[in-house]
C-alpha cells in the first residue's frame, strides 16, 4: 500500500510549497471556471469565452511592460473587451460571433504591441510564452490573495446573477416579457466571464484557460439535467482534472528524466480525455443554446441594413 | 519601404490578403469566426512539433490544421459544434505546449508564429505560399455553388443532394489550407482578423455574394498593404496594424450600413 502510494505521489508532493500554492490557485480557478462556464454554454457563448482569455493576454503583457500586478492586467483588458463585445452586439444574435472575432482580433493587435515592447524593452524573449501558457508552479505568492478575492467576487457575482441569468440564457423572450434587463444581465455576465478567465489565465496560461471553462461544464451538461448540478459536478470535475493534471506533471518528472510534462498539458489532456469519452459513449446529450448561424434570407441577404 | 528585402513581403502579403478576404467570406456567412479563430491557432504547435523533428514547418502546420478538422468534424457529430471546436482546439495547444517545453531556442520563434513575421521572407518560401493559396482558392471556385447553397441553407442544400456534413468538412479543409498558407506570414492570431474583418465590412457594402467576395478581397489586400506600410515605419509590429485596422474596416462598414438604414 505504501509502495502504491508512493508511486502515485511521488515523495515530496504535498510537501512542496510551489505544489501547495499550484493546488490552491488552480482549485479556486477550476471551480469559479466550471460554475461561469456551465453558463457560457448554455448561452452558446464559448468562443466569447476563448476569446477573452486571448484578448485579457493582452493586459497580462500590458502589465509585464509597466511593472505592474498581472493579475490586474489581465482582469482590466478582460473587462475592457468584454464591456467592448456587448456594447458593439447588434441586435441580431447571429451578429454576435463576428462582433466577438473583430474584438478579439483588435484585441490581439494589442497584445502583439504590447508583447513586442516586452521584449525589446526588457530583452525577455520568454515573454509570450510565459503570458500564453502560463506556469502554475511558477505562481508568486504574493499573486494568491489576489487571485482568490477575485474568484470569490466571481461566485458571488453568479449566485446574486443566478435566477435572471437562467431566465435570460434559457429563455430570453420570457425574461424580458417578465421585466428583466436582458441586455443589462448579459453584459455583467460577460464581465464575470472576464474575471473567471483572468484567473484560469493566470494560472495554466491564457489560450489554455478555455480548457477549464469550457471542458467540465461541457461534460457536466450532459451528464447531469438540472442546471445546480451541472454547475456542481462541473467545479468537482475541474478540480480533478486540476490536482490530476499537477500530480501527473509533478510525477512525470521522475519518469521522463528531468523532462518534466508542463502541467497545462496534463490538465487540458485529462479534461479532453474525458470529453471525448462522454461524447463517444453517447453519455447524455448537449443542452443549452447552439450558437446560431446568421440567417440570411433574400432581403437581408449579406447586409446588416 | 521598396527595398529589395521587402519586395517578398508585399508578395507574400498581397495573397495573403486576397486568400483571406475570399476564405472570409464563406466564413461570415457560415458564422464560423470561431472556426476560423481556432484552425490556426492549434495549428501553430505544429510549427513547433515539425522544429523538434527537424522537418519543414510547413509540414507541422499542415499536419496539425489536418488534426484541427479531423477533431472538430469528429466531435461535432455527437456534440455542439462550438464545443466540438473549444476542445480540438485546447488539446491542441496543450500539445504545443509541452513541445514548446522541450526548448527553449523557440521562444522568439513562437511570437513570430503567434503574431507574424512578414520581413525575411525569402524566395523559397513564396513557392508553398503561392501554392497553398491557389489550392485553397480554386477549392472555392470548384464548390462554389454547393458551398454557397449549404452556407446559406443547409436544409435546402441537404434537399437537393449537397451535403451539409460535407460541405463543413470541404469548409474546414479550406481554411486549414489558407491558415497553413497565411500562418508564417501573419501569424496564427491574425490570419483570423484578415479573414473576419474585411469580409465583414464587405458584407454591409453589398447584397451580391461575387461582389462581397472582391470588395472583401479588395479591403483585406488594403489592411494589409497598410499594416506593412505602417509597421515599416513606426517599427511596431504588424500584427497590431492588422487587428487595429481590420476591427475600424467593420466598424466603417456598420457606420456605412447604419447610415444607409437612415437614408431610407
Amino acid at each position: 500500500m505504501t509502495t502504491l502510494l508512493s508511486i502515485l505521489f511521488e515523495p515530496g508532493v504535498f510537501a512542496s510549497e510551489p505544489v501547495r500554492t499550484a493546488a490552491a490557485i488552480g482549485a479556486a480557478a477550476a471551480i469559479v471556471s466550471g460554475v461561469v462556464g456551465v453558463f457560457t454554454i448554455i448561452r452558446g457563448q464559448s468562443f466569447a469565452g476563448h476569446a477573452l482569455a486571448d484578448v485579457s493576454s493582452a493586459g497580462g503583457s500590458a502589465a509585464f511592460l509597466f511593472g505592474l500586478n498581472p493579475l490586474l492586467g489581465f482582469v482590466g483588458m478582460g473587462v475592457l473587451a468584454a464591456t467592448s463585445m456587448e456594447l458593439m452586439r447588434a441586435d441580431r444574435a447571429s451578429e454576435r460571433d463576428l462582433v466577438t472575432g473583430v474584438v478579439t482580433g483588435a484585441g490581439l493587435g494589442v497584445a502583439a504591441l504590447f508583447l513586442y515592447l516586452d521584449m525589446t524593452t526588457s530583452s525577455t524573449t520568454g515573454a509570450a510564452v510565459t503570458i500564453m501558457f502560463g506556469s502554475i508552479f511558477a505562481i508568486p505568492t504574493s499573486l494568491v490573495m489576489p487571485a482568490l478575492l477575485v474568484g470569490v467576487g466571481t461566485l458571488v457575482a453568479v449566485g446574486a446573477l443566478y435566477r435572471p441569468l437562467l431566465l435570460c440564457s434559457l429563455d430570453p423572450d420570457l425574461a424580458a416579457v417578465r421585466g428583466i434587463p436582458v441586455r443589462l444581465v448579459g453584459l455583467l455576465f460577460l464581465i464575470v466571464v472576464a474575471l473567471a478567465v483572468a484567473l484560469s489565465a493566470i494560472t495554466v496560461g491564457a489560450i489554455l484557460s478555455t480548457g477549464l471553462l469550457i471542458g467540465p461544464a461541457a461534460i457536466a451538461l450532459r451528464l447531469a439535467k438540472r442546471p445546480g448540478l451541472a454547475i456542481l459536478l462541473a467545479a468537482g470535475i475541474g478540480v480533478a482534472a486540476t490536482w490530476g493534471g499537477i500530480l501527473i506533471a509533478y510525477d512525470s518528472y521522475e519518469w521522463t528524466g528531468g523532462h518534466g510534462w508542463p502541467v497545462s498539458f496534463c490538465i487540458v489532456t485529462l479534461i479532453f480525455v474525458a470529453y471525448v469519452v462522454v461524447v463517444q459513449t453517447g453519455l447524455g446529450r448537449e443542452r443549452g443554446r447552439q450558437p446560431q448561424r446568421p440567417r440570411v434570407t433574400k432581403t437581408s441577404a449579406f447586409s446588416v441594413r | 519601404m521598396f527595398e529589395d528585402f521587402m519586395v517578398n513581403t508585399w508578395i507574400a502579403a498581397t495573397m495573403v490578403a486576397v486568400v483571406a478576404g475570399i476564405v472570409g467570406f464563406f466564413v461570415v456567412i457560415r458564422g464560423a469566426s470561431f472556426a476560423a479563430h481556432a484552425l490556426p491557432l492549434s495549428a501553430f504547435p505544429g510549427a513547433a512539433a515539425a522544429n523538434l523533428m527537424d522537418v519543414n514547418p510547413l509540414i507541422g502546420l499542415l499536419v496539425f490544421s489536418g488534426l484541427g478538422v479531423a477533431g472538430v468534424s469528429q466531435l461535432t457529430r455527437h456534440g455542439r459544434r462550438d464545443l466540438a471546436t473549444a476542445l480540438s482546439l485546447v488539446m491542441l495547444l496543450g500539445l504545443g505546449a509541452l513541445f514548446l517545453s522541450r526548448t527553449t531556442e523557440y521562444f522568439q520563434a513562437v511570437y513570430a508564429l503567434l503574431f507574424g513575421q512578414v520581413l525575411g521572407v525569402s524566395n523559397a518560401d513564396l513557392g508553398p505560399v503561392a501554392m497553398l493559396g491557389a489550392l485553397s482558392v480554386s477549392m472555392i471556385v470548384i464548390l462554389f455553388r454547393p458551398l454557397l447553397l449549404s452556407s446559406v441553407s443547409p436544409e435546402l442544400g441537404d434537399a437537393s443532394g449537397v451535403s451539409a456534413r460535407l460541405m463543413e468538412v470541404l469548409f474546414l479543409g479550406i481554411v486549414a489550407l489558407a491558415t497553413a498558407m497565411a500562418l508564417p506570414v501573419v501569424g496564427a492570431l491574425l490570419v483570423f482578423s484578415l479573414m473576419v474583418g474585411p469580409a465583414a465590412a464587405a458584407r454591409a457594402l453589398t447584397d451580391r455574394p461575387l461582389g462581397a467576395i472582391l470588395i472583401s478581397a479588395a479591403i483585406a489586400v488594403v489592411t494589409v498593404w497598410a499594416a506593412i506600410a505602417l509597421s515599416f515605419v513606426s517599427d511596431w509590429p504588424i500584427g497590431f496594424f492588422v487587428g487595429g485596422l481590420s476591427a475600424l474596416a467593420y466598424a466603417a462598414g456598420r457606420t456605412w450600413a447604419w447610415a444607409g438604414a437612415l437614408r431610407l
